[in-house]
């Protein structure tokens, strides 16, 4: 039996008030907030981030594929799903590719791996961007999605598949050129009258194939980009009362390519075994997913669940900031050099540490250096005669710190000045002085607990610059 | 393993310096040929009587050629060195080496930087092409983790540790205000230090060195040779240098509150120069206060104040021109500037000019007979020091 080993979504910090974008234009408000990915944040370090928490809940489960999907690549003609397979630490017998191009593909991803062999980790994530004070800018969200597939060969499965219908048909509902801030999208009414019946067709396809009565389902996920088409599927009859589930939308915004993993992964994180989950998503056609949740669920211990980082976003940034993170707003840079291009060879030979943040632990003192080191610091030496001193990898990306001392750099060159930059000491040993994100120079105190996050230094020459920074461990949060 | 040191062996018979500050209409060639012109004056020789070079300059030229192409030296042995903020010091220490081992009898030591050329405020390092993983940020950041290290180490309150560091700032600055050659010749008071813009954590911009350019020169030659040129030569009792592992940043032991390196360098020449007790032995000293909390831990690693105490000699002004151990009476870096091949050599004209007695309204009591010389380069953690004792007369 195939289905879903582990799922997890990832919601970054930031939120914007809905309200900020039209106090800023003078528009109407609407209400809630949209999940914004940080500065140095982008949709290979989202999927990162969300990986890494499906890989905390199923370390055992190595992947023969991982697939990237996402309609923001950061790079064409460069595989994205390489970097977040280097920063997982995947054997190099794992197939990284991406399926990129539209929201579709989180589904097509998603579909691709119940129906192929051995466990596949499906990764996606969205930055949805718009025109200031456009209707995708303010609905949009930002996110990143997991789920590792696979049958309960590999492990105990959270749901497992029944069934999945689809239908396909070309027409014209949005488009971006590549390279564009914006899509640009048909008139309202007519797509809104394409979507429904095809909605209607692709659930249909999987209740029979299933041998399921759509009033059967217990949770029912409806999710696109089309408002008014998204509305009218959930409104269509059939469904159980109660069983609709709430999109999100409201609070984080529609994370696109991402947005059904992280839904699927929020329902897993609270529904009962036994009970059907129905994913239906509208994206250039109709794509519908059931499962069976399994007894696993009530053992399903989510590093980090989705509703618990919705509770944990900052919704205080400004939507100057936000502007100038997404490259609206182009704003007097420091007086300081522009960053240098990474060294394609000097970045390869330390990829371990790079995007792995892998160091080196003395195994005679048990020393940890970061970044690794050959010769120990501890009266480690290179001798005549003898071969210089054994070293172990030390992977380090999952232990917390605390911070040891901090500063704040009013003069480094940050698309969020302050840089925040603290001296971490990691549990169990090891230092390592790093730059601390998601948080705020003044909220910053000696003895604060940190974990790593995968995150984007900066982009130079168009090569982006990928390390590891620190950021605030949530409160009560053992890891 | 040995440190045998050139106790005595060498002098130092001119020095030269240019102001330092924004030259905008002066080239590195034209501040090197001022020094160098400067130094020449003081031992009334030319170029040609000079048998060797050392140019140090962190990023203002490449190789010898930088110094021997504006002075048109011809046949010369010429070595560009760098070592950070210390490439001055170190060319001295190379120098003076040549000289001690016999191989010259004349070797200058000059050291330039054309800092604000760059159009970018602060210091900024060459890129060198690496994997992307280093740390991009200012010094002012990397030392402004010292101050709340220090503070909750010794338990010194926020506000007394304010006040300390502004002590540090007003007396550099009215030491500079007495110099011509200074960058800032004005004195602050310490509401200005403290009201200032903040730049790095708690750090002001008073409580940055200025960013200038400059040059600064020194002749050597051996010891027995040194009257030949002047009346009061002053004699090196002790060069030492120590390039760290960059240990502090990896070593969960290091607590930020004093600096290995400046210790070991400091060991090292005081045993050099068979200095027992740095608390009564040096007449001044010039050290490298590249930011306020710089100044104070120095004044522990090298001996001058207990462990934690520091900041009560400073607020006691201990360390001020009439204190009983004035430390960077010509400014420091605080009001110098801080063109960075050059400081050294800078550091090490105002003990040569102290010791010589030639320090005008600097001039301090100079009957203990040494002057230390301390500058670093790098960040606490992961830094180079250079440590010299100079002396008026050789030990018998």
């Amino acid at each position: 039996m195939r289905g879903i080993l582990e799922a997890a979504g990832y919601v970054p910090h930031h939120r914007l008030r809905r309200e900020a974008v039209a106090e800023a234009l003078g528009t109407r408000a609407p209400s809630g907030t949209r999940a914004v990915a940080s500065y140095d944040e982008d949709t290979t370090t989202l999927g990162v981030e969300a990986a890494r928490l499906v890989r905390r809940g199923a370390a055992d489960v190595t992947p023969a594929a991982l697939w990237f999907s996402t309609a923001d690549p950061v790079y064409l003609d460069k595989t994205n799903a390489a970097a977040i397979h280097a920063a997982l630490r995947l054997p190099d017998t794992t197939v990284a590719a991406d399926l990129g191009g539209t929201p579709r593909s989180g589904v097509a991803a998603l579909l691709a791996a119940l129906s192929s062999d051995g466990p596949a980790l499906v990764v996606t994530a969205d930055v949805r961007t718009g025109l200031p004070g456009s209707e995708d800018e303010v609905d949009g969200g930002d996110a990143g999605a997991a789920m590792l597939v696979g049958s309960d060969a590999h492990g105990p499965l959270l749901a497992e598949l029944v069934a999945t219908g689809s239908a396909t048909e070309e027409f014209v509902d949005r488009w971006r050129v590549p390279g564009e801030p914006r899509s640009r999208r048909w008139e309202d009414r007519f797509v809104a009258s394409r979507y429904p019946p095809l909605a209607e067709r692709a659930i249909k396809r999987a209740c029979e194939q299933g041998g399921i009565d759509s009033a059967d389902l217990d949770h029912v996920i409806v999710i696109g980009l089309h408002r008014r088409s998204v509305r009218a599927v959930r409104g269509a009859t059939g469904f159980a009362a109660g069983g609709l589930v709430d999109d999100l939308t409201a609070v984080i915004g529609n994370a696109g390519t991402a947005h059904p993993g992280l839904l699927l992964a929020d329902v897993l994180e609270r529904a009962r075994p036994d009970q059907l989950v129905a994913l239906v998503s509208l994206a250039d056609g109709a794509d519908t997913i059931i499962l069976r949740t399994t007894a696993a669920v009530t053992e399903h211990d989510p590093t980090r669940t989705v509703a618990s980082q919705i509770q944990a976003g900052d919704d205080r940034l400004s939507y100057a900031d936000f502007l100038t993170w997404r490259g609206m707003l182009d704003r007097e840079p420091a007086r300081r050099p522009d960053p240098a291009r990474v060294s394609a060879p000097a970045a390869a030979r330390r990829a371990d540490w790079k995007l792995g943040f892998v160091g080196s632990r003395d195994p005679e003192t048990g020393a940890l250096h970061l970044p690794p080191a050959t010769v120990p610091y501890q009266g480690g030496e290179l001798r005549g005669g003898q071969d210089p001193p054994e070293t172990m990898p030390a992977p380090m990306a999952d232990v917390p710190a605390t911070v040891r001392t901090f500063t704040a750099d009013r003069v480094a060159r940050s698309p969020a000045p302050p840089t925040v930059f603290a001296v971490l000491d990691f549990d169990g040993g090891g230092r390592y002085p790093c730059e601390l994100t998601d948080v705020r120079a003044g909220e910053v105190a000696v003895g604060d607990r940190v974990e790593m996050t995968f995150r984007l230094v900066h982009v130079a020459d168009g090569l982006r610059n990928y390390f590891w920074k620190a950021r605030p461990l949530p409160s009560g949060s053992a890891t | 393993m040995a440190s045998h040191g050139i106790r005595d062996r060498v002098a130092i018979v001119a020095m030269g310096c240019t102001p330092f500050g924004e030259h905008w209409d002066r080239s590195a060639d034209d501040l090197q040929i001022e020094a160098v012109q400067h130094a020449l004056d003081g031992a009334g020789i030319g170029t040609h009587d000079v048998d060797a070079f050392w140019l140090g300059t962190a990023q203002s030229g490449q190789s010898g050629i930088t110094l021997a192409a504006p002075l048109n030296l011809r046949g010369k042995p010429v070595t560009r060195v760098e070592n950070y903020c210390a490439s001055g010091s170190e060319a001295l220490r190379q120098a003076a080496y040549a000289i001690a081992a016999g191989a010259y009898d004349v070797a200058m030591a000059v050291g330039v930087e054309k800092v604000k050329d760059s159009g970018y405020q602060g210091l900024n390092a060459f890129p060198i092409p690496n994997d992307g993983t280093d740390r991009s940020l200012t010094a002012a950041a990397m030392f402004g983790l010292v101050v709340p290290a220090y503070a909750e180490r010794y338990g010194v309150d926020t506000d007394t540790m304010r006040d300390v560091l502004a002590r540090i700032a007003v007396k550099n600055h009215a030491n500079g205000a007495r110099h011509p050659l200074a960058q800032f010749r004005r004195e602050v008071d310490a509401d200005t230090v403290c009201e200032a813009p903040l730049v790095a954590g708690s750090l002001g911009v008073y409580d940055c060195a200025g960013v200038a350019d400059g040059a600064a020169a020194a002749i050597v030659v051996r010891a027995e040779d040194a009257h030949r040129y002047t009346d009061h030569p002053v004699f090196i009792k002790a060069l030492s240098f120590v390039a760290g592992a960059g240990t502090g940043l990896v070593d969960p032991e290091y607590d930020f509150t004093h600096f290995p390196e400046v210790e070991a360098a400091a060991r090292d020449a005081y045993a050099q120069a068979t200095v027992d007790d740095p608390r009564s032995a040096f007449a001044m000293a010039e050290v490298h206060d590249c930011f306020t909390p710089t100044e104070l831990v120095v004044m522990e690693d090298l001996g001058f104040s207990e462990r934690g105490t520091a900041w009560k000699d400073v607020l006691a002004g201990r360390f001020e021109l009439e204190g009983d151990l004035p430390v960077n009476t010509d400014g420091g870096l605080k009001a110098f500037g801080h063109p960075v091949g050059a400081s050294g050599l800078r550091m090490h004209r105002e003990c040569f000019l102290q010791l010589r007695g030639e320090a005008g309204e600097r001039q301090v009591d100079v009957s203990r007979g040494l002057a230390l010389v301390q500058n670093l380069g790098g960040y606490p953690g992961e830094m180079v020091c250079f440590a010299s004792v100079l002396g008026t007369e050789p030990d018998a």
